[in-house]
């Protein structure tokens, strides 16, 4: 009890050497430093040299463990299945190619805002890794096709032509729609303008973007109590979903589908012709069975599936490859949501790659559009992923100290990294596994920490107010963070963190910043996804003596419910940490005011977020206050 | 006393080897084997109420140090030991009443007696309980009638022994009634689910959403109770990992035909939301009015607080354990087996790794407890009504003498 005592009064921010912890954007010794690297790192073509600069001044990379180490065990831990290793000389070519095309303006934002490498010695170790780790091997962009300069010049007539009698169309219904979004996006219009690509930004945003802005404002997900359009969504259906029988009232408006059944029928057509890209319909299979279950997983996979269905997609004649592409596309993720509804990371992903097709100029040949989709996603999957994971590490290791007792929630990649990581630091802290049935995912966590000599205590939800007095710091991962702050992760995290609130145990929820969202939910019933709810019946396998549901869930008083996510009020969680820094949840409103341009940069809004006196007038307002209320982690 | 040695003796053992688990199991034996404690009581010429009551504590020191965790045999020992001397003050009240007191009830009581030796006993009991106590809600308005009924009945007892002076009648007296009244105590505790489950439709409307974790008997029959009123109901039963005493529950509701839905424990917070109230069961109630309760109840518990939701304690008398709780989650707890969570199979490998010092990398942790503090608590309903936490202490006062908190058998004293 005593070193626990002695480590919370520390956390008061009384000691000097964790008063440095926290925003770690402002703790910069050096604020002109900040600003430069702030400046340069945001989207300069050239920025695989100032990556580090553009993070924090903890991401000092540690001194004894190699840089590869990290990366290495960042894509171990991550690319179980399918690692996509985006090559650096790879990133590089497209950037190159696509920049010295001689296209008009509007695709320089487009491009540019891609084109931040990460370090070059993580993309060095990433060219380490064996190949064979790949089952979709990535195929060398194919040097774009030469025409000759008059032909190149008639198509683009053509196609500008037809462009604008879209927009003409489409200009008229969306101008209100326009307008609201410039008042929703204040932020966005105050960044520094000076960086061409940025300032390039302006004169596209009079372009069309309409379409993508449109649907800002998601389409209402489909309910399932709604008979009329069940009954359609079920014609159109490839999947052979059977109802659940015993039905929970409650969740009506969900899908409760009868599980076991489809896996083998899907299997068995596997080799008919389908409109479904093989690959994609592997992933289905991969997502339904469950053999892909961790949200960055599954959004890799499903994201490859995407990036070889590009390639081998061919414009039918008489089509463009914008509007075909994109129905294609949107068939193949209504494939994989008859499979299994979409994680909320998976639905950005699809955002992201829609709007990149959208966005393809009419000017690009069709391989030429192909190889800079296909370079889209992997630098997404790099980006947004491998690196967001890394960079969020790096953050993440600063509250971990000596003697801590840290507490994660099933099993979360991050997580897993961040312990890795701190271990290899050689910190001396301790790490205790809640688990949950049916899924028991801590089970394999606790065995890949015991192997790596992290001593772990593992314990089930139940259990957890018998260990939350010991526990210094609870990490946990997420699977999105909504824009009330409210965190949707896997069920029983709500639990977790009301404990641990409830013992003054401060809560960081570590998630990549494409998984955040700008939906609002309140309660985790509205949205959610149902489980096989016979998994609880046969809950403990190999204990016979326990099946006590067995021979009674037929009868029409029982139903079992195996709810996968819940939502946690943003009050219990202390930290947000994402690849863009530390944030406490009240501040996910600012992210998710730029939600719209998740796929330029987060990084400048944040910045002068950080750098307005505004700001640090509340910062400093919030300090008194989370000092005065709970135990908090104090920024300097 | 040596018949009862061997009994004491093989109790013990059954509470070390946890081969009687559960409160009510644990009371009802504890209770079963003092009586025959004080039955095979040898009772000495004098002070024969403070030898009995040496020799309980002596077996209920026994009892305790052989599972601390059943809190049930000490509240059942210092049941014992208040009873005692609430039957040795009666009767020396009524040696001195008798004195002054005509014999003309003599034959009635006699016939009252031969017909219903316990219900006599009852009324002489809850009169030296009031004797004993200040006045409480319980009694507030039945003390008229029981003293006069008491004085009459107990007259007359003071009339056969009293008059005589008789020391080893009176002793017998005492031995007597102390067994009898042990008697009733069994009897509560018997009839504890049905005095508990009379009360639920009081408490349960129509269409109620209820919400439990793991299984307790109370609860059980408290919404049998309240679904034979024809009261319709909706229960979700938290499954209460890892010994899925849910699932059981849940199995014993859908065959008395309540709408019955199972969540896992993890969803609790996500349904709790939807819930219009919380009842669970107990392992025992505390003076200050926590709660120790099945794990994962603090959970429950917290999650019940957040969304406003009431948090109903249904606990029987017997639960009601005089001591106040310091950290309740360490001391008053009970690790299980880890096989419960992990295969020993499975794991075995991770058994072989080790730090230099030589502790074990991989702890696992399955407690048997959960403390949940009295804020939490909206309601408690015992077999003698609803009370709010804040009014345990002064139940319990009811039930035990403040200086029988410790049992522990006192050196000065001469034993049997």
């Amino acid at each position: 009890m005593d070193p626990r005592r002695s480590t919370r009064a520390s956390t008061g921010g009384v000691e000097p050497r964790f008063r440095q912890v926290g925003f770690v954007t402002i703790t910069n010794p050096n604020p002109t430093a900040a600003a430069a690297s702030s400046s340069s790192s945001s989207s300069s073509p050239q920025g695989s040299d100032v990556y580090p600069g553009s993070l924090s001044p903890v991401m000092i990379p540690p001194p004894r463990i190699p840089d590869h180490h990290l990366a290495d065990d960042a894509a171990d831990s991550l690319l179980p299945s399918s690692p996509p290793p985006p090559s650096s000389s790879r990133g590089l070519d497209a950037a190159a190619s696509d920049l010295d095309g001689d296209y008009d303006d509007d695709d320089d934002d487009v491009d540019v805002s891609w084109a931040r490498h990460p370090p070059a010695a993580l993309l060095e170790s990433k060219e380490d890794l064996p190949d064979t780790q790949n089952q979709c091997t990535p195929v060398p962009v194919q040097q774009k096709q030469k025409l000759s300069k008059a032909e190149r010049w008639a198509i683009q007539e053509a196609q500008r032509l037809s462009r604008k009698l879209i927009d003409t169309g489409s200009t008229a219904s969306s101008a209100m729609s326009k307008q609201s979004k410039t008042v929703k996006t204040p932020l966005s219009k105050h960044l520094p303008q000076t960086m061409p690509p940025v300032a390039s930004d302006k004169k596209t945003s009079e372009r069309p973007p309409d379409r993508d802005k449109k649907k800002d404002v998601p389409p209402p997900r489909i309910q399932f109590d709604d008979a009329h359009r069940v009954e359609k969504a079920k014609k159109r259906s490839l999947v052979n979903q059977a109802e659940a029988q015993n039905r929970v009232e409650l969740f009506r408006h969900l899908p409760q589908y009868a599980h076991g059944n489809q896996l083998p029928d899907l299997e068995s057509k596997n080799f008919h012709l389908y409109p479904v890209h093989p690959s994609v319909y592997k992933v289905g299979l991969q997502y339904l069975s469950g053999v892909i279950s961790s949200s960055n997983v599954c959004c890799m996979a499903m994201l490859l599936a995407f990036r070889e269905a590009i390639k081998d997609y061919s414009t039918p004649s008489a089509k463009t490859l914008n509007r075909d592409l994109t129905s294609k596309i949107s068939g193949y993720v209504s494939f994989l949501i008859e499979c299994r509804p979409l994680s909320i990371s998976m639905g950005n992903a699809i955002r992201f790659l829609k709007n990149r097709i959208a966005k393809i100029p009419l000017a690009l040949s069709e391989s030429e559009a192909k190889a800079s989709l296909q370079s889209d996603i992997d630098r997404f999957i790099n980006e947004k992923i491998i690196v967001a994971d890394q960079v969020i590490v790096s953050h993440a290791i600063t509250k971990v100290r000596d003697d801590d007792v840290l507490l994660t929630y099933a099993s979360s990649s991050v997580v897993e990294m961040i312990f890795d990581h701190a271990h290899e630091l050689g910190k001396k802290f301790h790490v205790v596994v809640v688990d949950s049935c049916p899924n028991n995912e801590g089970q394999e966590l606790v065995h890949r920490l015991v192997a790596k000599g992290i001593s772990c205590t593992y314990t089930h939800i139940n259990a957890i107010s018998y260990f939350m007095h010991e526990v210094t710091r609870v990490f946990m991962g997420a699977s999105s963070i909504l824009s009330n702050g409210a965190v949707y992760s896997r069920v029983g995290t709500a639990v977790v963190a009301m404990v641990a609130h409830a013992f003054g145990v401060p809560v960081l929820v570590c998630c990549e910043a494409y998984k955040f969202h700008e939906r609002v939910q309140l309660d985790s019933i509205c949205s959610n996804e149902l489980g096989d709810p016979d998994v609880i019946s046969r809950v403990p396998p190999e204990r016979e003596d326990l099946g006590h549901l067995k021979n009674c869930t037929y009868n029409e008083n029982l139903q079992l419910l195996n709810l996968k996510y819940d939502t946690t009020p943003s009050d219990y969680v202390s930290m947000i940490i994402t690849d863009y820094g530390m944030v406490r949840c009240s501040l996910t409103i600012y992210f998710s005011i730029n939600s719209s341009c998740l796929y330029t940069n987060y990084i400048l809004p944040m910045l002068s977020l950080f750098l307005s006196p505004a700001f640090f007038f509340l910062k400093n307002l919030n300090i008194i206050l989370s000092m005065l209320t709970k135990l908090q982690i104090v920024r300097a | 006393m040596p018949d009862v040695q061997p009994l004491v003796r093989e109790f013990v053992l059954k509470l070390k080897r946890r081969k009687v688990e559960g409160s009510h199991a644990v009371a009802r034996q504890t209770a079963e084997l003092l009586r025959s404690v004080v039955s095979q009581h040898r009772m000495g010429s004098t002070n024969q109420a403070a030898a009995l009551a040496d020799a309980i504590r002596g077996v209920g020191e026994q009892l305790i140090a052989a599972n601390p965790i059943e809190l049930a045999v000490g509240n059942i020992v210092r049941r014992v030991l208040h009873i005692i001397k609430e039957e040795d003050i009666s009767s020396t009240a009524v040696g001195i009443e008798g004195l002054s007191v005509t014999a003309e009830s003599d034959d009635e009581y006699d016939s009252e007696n031969d017909d219903h030796p316990t219900l006599s006993a009852a009324v002489l009991a809850a009169h030296a309980r009031n004797a004993l106590r200040a006045p409480s809600l319980q009694t507030l308005l039945e003390d008229i009638p029981v003293s006069t009924a008491l004085s009459r009945s107990a007259s007359s007892a003071g009339d056969s022994d009293g008059k005589s002076g008789d020391k080893s009648s009176k002793s017998r007296k005492l031995k007597h009634d102390v067994i009898a009244a042990i008697g009733d105590l069994i009897d509560e505790i018997d009839t504890c689910y049905d005095q508990i489950s009379e009360q639920a439709v009081e408490h349960i409307h129509q269409n109620e959403v209820i919400l439990t974790l793991g299984r307790s008997r109370t609860v059980k029959e408290f919404l049998y109770a309240a679904k034979e009123k024809k009261r319709s109901f909706r229960v979700f039963v938290a499954e209460g990992a890892p010994r899925y005493q849910g699932h059981v529950l849940a199995k014993e509701l859908v065959e008395k035909g309540v709408q019955t839905t199972v969540i896992t424990d993890s969803a609790v917070f996500a349904m709790i939301s939807r819930v219009n109230m919380v009842i669970v069961g107990a392992h025992a109630i505390m003076a200050n009015g926590g709660v120790i309760a099945p794990v994962g109840m603090n959970m429950v518990a917290l999650a019940a607080q957040r969304h406003a939701v009431p948090f109903v304690v249904v606990a029987g008398s017997h639960k009601l354990c005089p001591l106040y709780p310091h950290n309740p989650e360490v001391l008053l707890n009970e690790l299980k087996s880890p096989s419960d969570l992990l295969d020993f199979g499975e794991f075995s490998n991770c058994m072989n790794f080790s730090t230099q010092d030589g502790t074990p990398l991989l702890n696992v942790v399955n407690p048997t407890f959960d403390y949940v503090p009295p804020k939490l608590v909206s309601l408690f309903i015992t077999d003698t009504g609803g009370h709010s936490p804040s009014y345990m202490y002064r139940l319990i006062a009811e039930y035990y003498s403040a200086d029988d908190l410790v049992v522990k058998r006192r050196s000065t004293s001469t034993s049997s």
